[in-house]
């Protein structure tokens, strides 16, 4: 019973590593690979972690996998959260189909150059129009997502 | 159950446990994974691409390790996996704080 619940947890946390690598090759920019590395890797690292815990069946090794599980997740999202407050005040560019940027009208921050000119000015935007005036959104990059 | 990562050579499948089968997959599909991170790494077209792929992939060695401790009982291991999530983390920030400072001074 603990082998086949360690077994699946195992094959579940490796596809979810997986689906992280494809993320972060295919996804179209830099915020969007992020949130695909962080999200199932950090799932994929909980599931592998949970594995270990239910495989050995011991106090001692649960407890240190619930710790490194608990810091991963605590971790993952503060990591992700700082690199992208750093990448985007360094201007790096957002996907041509970004239509709400909500940090565009701040100040203090030099924001990356709008994809769309005045259509990604705010998240008010009417996002029909915005898609029309483009064309087809999202032809290219829908398939990755 | 056999350590068989520390096999001369391949097993035969029918002496394959289920635990066996689980670890080689699992072992697989995150060193695919750790591939296509290293290709982001090479690729990114920007500094911070390439700092989510360094992190991608410490993320992903402290998979791999959890991986290994099963393949090899050794559950010893998992302190080294608290030691590359630790420094992940930490090449994380402090990468990100030296890119905000440059953005800064600009």
């Amino acid at each position: 019973m603990t082998e086949v619940l360690s077994s699946l947890l195992l094959v579940i946390g490796g596809a979810f590593m997986l689906l992280a690598g494809v993320g972060i090759v295919r996804m179209p920019d830099l915020f969007m690979r992020m949130q695909a590395a962080t999200k199932a890797a950090t799932l994929g690292v909980g599931c592998m972690l949970f594995a270990v815990a239910v495989h050995f069946g011991e106090l001692a090794i649960t407890a240190r996998c619930m710790l490194v599980t608990a810091f991963v997740f605590l971790t993952a999202p503060l990591a992700a959260h700082v690199i992208a407050r750093a990448a985007y005040s360094i201007g790096v560019p957002l996907w041509k189909g970004t239509f709400c940027d909500e940090l565009h009208d701040q100040k203090d921050q030099q924001g990356p150059p709008s994809p769309e000119g005045s259509a990604a000015m705010s998240g008010q935007t009417d996002s029909k129009e915005t898609a029309a005036a483009r064309g087809t959104p999202s032809d290219d990059n829908a398939g990755a997502a | 159950m056999t350590p068989w990562v520390m096999m001369r050579s391949a097993m035969p499948l029918s002496t394959m446990t289920l635990t066996d089968a689980a670890v080689t997959l699992a072992l697989i599909m995150t060193s695919v994974a750790m591939f296509l991170a290293l290709v982001r790494l090479v690729l990114g077209p920007s500094l911070p691409d390439r700092v989510v792929a360094l992190d991608l992939i410490g993320t992903l060695s402290v998979g791999f390790i959890a991986a290994y401790d099963i393949a090899t009982d050794q559950p010893i291991l998992l302190d080294a996996a608290t030691v590359v999530a630790l420094v992940a983390f930490l090449a994380t920030v402090a990468f990100a704080h030296y890119l905000e400072r440059r953005a800064r001074d600009d």
